[in-house]
This record gives C-alpha cells, structure tokens and sequence, in this order.
C-alpha cells in the first residue's frame, strides 16, 4: 500500500546526473515546473519532455522504477481528467445531465495528463538522484542570504531532509499496523467509502504516536552525536561547482529561451499553419490541436 | 588513569498524576559509584526499570545527576562549557538502530559527528573511512542504511560515534531490537575495537551471556548497583542473579545444578568448551 512510493527516495547511480550539484538540479526542477506553467501549448510541452527524456536517460535510473512513483499520484490524475473533460465549456460532442463532454474538454484533459506526468518525473528525478544531505545542503546554499532576516535556513534544511529519511520507515511501519489492525478485525478493503474513512483513524493515531517517539529518539541520538545547530558546523560534501554545472546551467538557459520563445511566437506559428494547411485533413486535425 | 567515575550518583524525577499534579518523587538511580579504568570493557546489567538506561545517560550529560557528580575524563557533567568536549569524549549508541540514524546514506551519517565538531573537510572524508573500515562496513558506504540488517545498521551507529574519535564508547542495550546473529555481530565489533584500538566500552545489556568477556560487571538493581566483578564472580552467583531478573547463560546454569547435585566440576563455567573438558576430566 506504501511501498512504492518513490517520490522523495534516493536510488544510487553512477550518472552525470547524480553527480550535478545539488544547486544545479534545485534551480532546474524549479524553473522547470514554472515552464510548464508559463506556455499552455504542445509545442513547448514538446520541448520540455525532450529536456526530461534526455535528462532520464541520463540518470540511469530504470524507467519502471520511476513510474512506480506515479502511482501514488494516479487519483490526482484521474480526478483531473474527469473534471477537466466533464464540465469544459466548449463545442458539445455528448451531454448527460449537468454533464458535457467537449472537444476543447478532452484537449485541456490531455495536456493535463502530460503537464501533470512532466511536473512529476520532473521532480522525482531530483529526489532519486540526489541524497538528502546534499540536498539540504543545497537549499542551505541558496536560502543561506535570508538568514540577515532571521529565518532560520540551516533548521528548516535539516528538518526537511529528516523527514525525508523517515518516508520509507514511517510508510513500512504503516504497512505493519495496517496488517495488525486487520488482523483485529479492521476493514481497510471496504467498498463504502465512509468505512474507509472511518479505517484511517486506527491507522493514523498509532502511526502519530510511533512518529513522536521516533522524533523523541532521534533527537536524543542527534545531540549525543554533539548536534548543535548550524553554526561552527563543517561539511563532508561541500558544494564546488565544477564544469558540468556550468554546462547543465547553460542548458537550461537554452531550455528557458527556447520554451519562452515557442510560447510568445506559437500564436504566429498556429495562425500560418492553419493558414497554410486550411481545408484539409491535417488542417482539421491542427485545429483541434491548438 | 579513571576514564569515567561516578560518585554517590542519585537521579530523581518528579512523578505526576493526569492533571499534572505533584504526585511524588521517583529515584531512577540511588547514590550509585563507581570507577572505570580506560581500555576497560566494562558490562552494566540490569533487568527492565533497574536504572541502567537512566544511568548510561549520565555518561554523556544527557542526563545531569540530582545529586553527586559524574566525572568523564577529568570533566565534570554539568560544566556546560565543556558539554561538546563531553559528548565527543564519551560517544552514545543506542538501542533502536532506525532511529539513531541521520543520513540516507551510511557515510554520510557517519560523517554527521565530525561535521558538528567542525572538522575540516579532507579530515571528516579519511575518518569516515577509517571507522567504516573498523568496522567492516566499507563496501556498504554508498548504500542506503534502510536496506541494512540490523546488526549492521548498528555497526554503521558505532562507526558514527568512532568517527568522532572517542575515548570511550556508551552502549545503551545496542542488541535489545536484534536477532541472534546481529547480536554476535555487535559484541564481536566491540570486542575488536577494545582489544584493537583500545577504546573503553561500556556496554549496557540484560544478556548475560554478552557480557562473558568484559573486564568488569556490575549489575544493578532499583537504581542500585548490587554486586561488582569479573564474569567468573559475578556468575557464581547463580541464585542472586536470578533474583535480580537476570537470566544466567544456559552452560552456566547447567554446570551450576550439576554441581549443587553432587558433580565435582569447578564453580562458575562460562563456556560449552569449558564445561566439555571439566567433564572430561572426570570421566
């Protein structure tokens, strides 16, 4: 039931990918997901699945490793795709109720599919190729100048990478008392949607109060270990940029610039080419395309 | 030279009732002293609630003695400007390996002491080496500790406060969460790290037969320490242990009721080897 998620787990690799600073993949899964949002086109969601086809092969990691991942995220995608199909205003092709399905409907579903399938591979690629120590480490770097405000950069670095470690043992830990509360009769299998909220409760209190006790030891074992805070601490990774993240950089530039450029000149392009192929087939099909 | 001592040590808390009320005073640890020499393997025992766990931490100022004081190389607990100089000189390791382990990946957790006491990089990278490969644990250094067993996701804790380059090593019933053979595995590491690299252990446990080897045991019972000495004193006493709640290895309990039936074999075996040639000797 937990099992799979891979979202937020590290898979060691000997890639260029793994071994970019933690600075470099930060900054272009950030800008990445905003150029998925910037343009709402084919076109640049052509580019960018390009960008993240190449990045993937890359990396190393086997690709049925990753889409487990999506797994967990599948409802979402469902659920989006309903609505975005059912209730899209548009030219009607069947209609039930307060329900329409359109043309334009489908087409807004379908670029959520991918939009959605992007933002995620995006995302998880930085996660299973980067430890969360140089993770953290990286968002220390780049948050490092709010310290001058008071926020404290290196607290919530070290918390957020905590948590991390703890995914995979909190969700087994869950498949544990998931199985023990079945065993004393509890239904987690039920059709009824309301018995299937009602199965959370036995599950989620127990798993609270194993978190807390965890956090309890953990903290113990961090200051036996001397932890106190961020400051007069060293580093065993620190971060140097080398070559290739001056290159990965520039690619992503280029990425940026391309995608931007795709977008500001699609509506110039689309007009031509609707122009150009008008009255055929193909013409048809771009119609409904864009 | 005394690495650690303890004088007259009494630990209390104050117990409360569900409205948060003073209830009473609870005394987890009585007037406790003791003295361990440096290079020693040193073996506490006690049964759940005796105060052993209460104690082991008064050995690395997580705990601060109500009264008495705990001197760790020279240092006294509460001197708080020497509370990081403490905690390097006396490392902790403790009973869940899950939950004492920082990093995702196993050097990088053992790289999480140095790094706190500001060590410079090149430094940090050759000690985290050197204590994985103390502890046999070099081939895993890139792994993820979730796909360890337990006996060597303890190895990689001990490896972490090795890091740190301590004098002496706490262990706060590091096999309690443990199968048979992480158990071995454990006290084997321990065993190569006193013996090899001369680090004073003090190993907290309820299994006797873990603590065979040390140089010194002492049991406690009720936050008191009730008897002191080496394995072949302390197990003698077979009857007190066990009214201690502490479970006598099986080789000694048998070559104990053999004795008391009448078998002339010396007191106190502590091998399957020794009790094998004691017998032999008869036949």
């Amino acid at each position: 039931m937990f099992k799979d998620v891979t979202l937020g787990q590290y898979y060691q690799a000997d890639s260029v990918i793994h071994r970019l600073d933690p600075r470099v993949k930060l900054a272009g899964t950030f800008l990445y997901m905003i150029s998925l949002f910037v343009f709402n086109n084919i076109f640049c969601y052509i580019v960018s699945a390009i960008l993240l086809l190449a990045v993937i092969i890359l990396c190393k990691i086997p690709i049925g490793y990753m889409l487990k991942g999506m797994r967990a995220v599948i409802f979402i995608m469902v659920f989006a795709v309903v609505f975005n199909v059912l209730f899209t205003e548009g030219e009607i092709i069947w209609q039930f109720w307060i329900f329409h399905v359109s043309l334009k409907g489908i087409k807004m579903a379908l670029l959520m599919v991918i939009r959605l399938s992007l933002l995620i591979i995006s995302a998880s690629i930085m996660t299973l190729t980067t430890t969360p120590n140089r993770l953290t480490d990286g968002l220390e770097m780049m948050f490092r100048p709010l310290k001058i405000f008071k926020v404290p950069v290196h607290e919530f670095a070290m918390m957020m990478s905590i948590a991390l470690r703890f995914i995979p043992i909190l969700s087994e830990e869950a498949d544990k008392i998931v199985k023990a509360q079945t065993a004393r009769g509890a239904k987690f299998d039920s059709k009824k949607l309301t018995d299937r909220v009602k199965s959370l409760i036995p599950l989620i209190v127990p798993l609270f109060i194993s978190a807390f006790r965890r956090a309890a030891d953990l903290a113990l074992a961090m200051e036996a270990r001397g932890y106190h805070g961020g400051d007069g601490r060293t580093k065993f990774y620190p971060l140097t940029y080398a070559a290739r993240d001056y290159i990965s950089y520039t690619v992503l530039l280029m990425y940026i610039g391309a995608i931007v450029a795709l977008g500001i000149t699609f509506s110039r392009l689309t007009a031509f080419l609707l122009q150009f192929f008008a009255n055929t087939n193909f013409g048809n099909v771009l119609s409904w395309l864009f | 030279m005394s690495i650690i001592k303890a004088e007259e040590v009494t630990f209390e808390y104050v117990r409360r009732d569900e409205n948060g009320n003073v209830e009473g005073k609870n005394r987890a640890i009585d007037k406790i002293s003791l003295d361990v020499k440096e290079g020693d393997f040193i073996s506490i025992l006690g049964a759940n609630g005796s105060g052993k766990s209460t104690f082991a931490k008064h050995l690395n100022s997580i705990l601060l003695p109500t009264e008495g004081t705990v001197w760790i190389d020279g240092m006294d607990s509460k001197d708080d400007d020497k509370l990081f100089t403490i905690r390097q000189t006396a490392g902790m390791v403790f009973q869940n390996p899950d939950n004492q382990i920082i990093g995702q990946v196993v050097e990088e957790d053992v790289a999480f002491g140095p790094e706190n006491m500001g060590i410079p990089t090149e430094q940090i990278r050759e000690r985290v080496d050197e204590a994985l490969k103390t502890l046999g644990m070099m081939e895993f250094a890139k792994k993820s500790p979730n796909r360890l067993s337990g006996g060597q996701k303890q190895r990689v804790s001990i490896a972490g406060v090795l890091a740190m380059h301590p004098k002496c090593i706490v262990l706060d019933e590091p096999t309690a969460m443990l199968d048979p053979a992480g158990r071995k595995e454990v006290i084997r590491a321990l065993r190569a790290l006193n013996e090899v690299e001369k680090i004073t252990i003090i190993l907290i446990t309820h299994y006797m037969e873990e603590t065979i080897y040390s140089d010194k045991i002492f049991v406690m019972n009720k936050g008191k320490i009730m008897m002191e000495g080496s394995p072949r004193e302390i197990f003698t006493h077979v009857e007190e242990l066990e009214e201690y709640k502490l479970e006598v290895p099986k080789i000694t309990l048998l070559a104990h009721e053999l004795r008391k039936k009448g078998v002339d074999i010396p007191e106190c075996i502590l091998s399957d080897k020794e009790l094998a040639d004691a017998l032999k000797k008869l036949v």
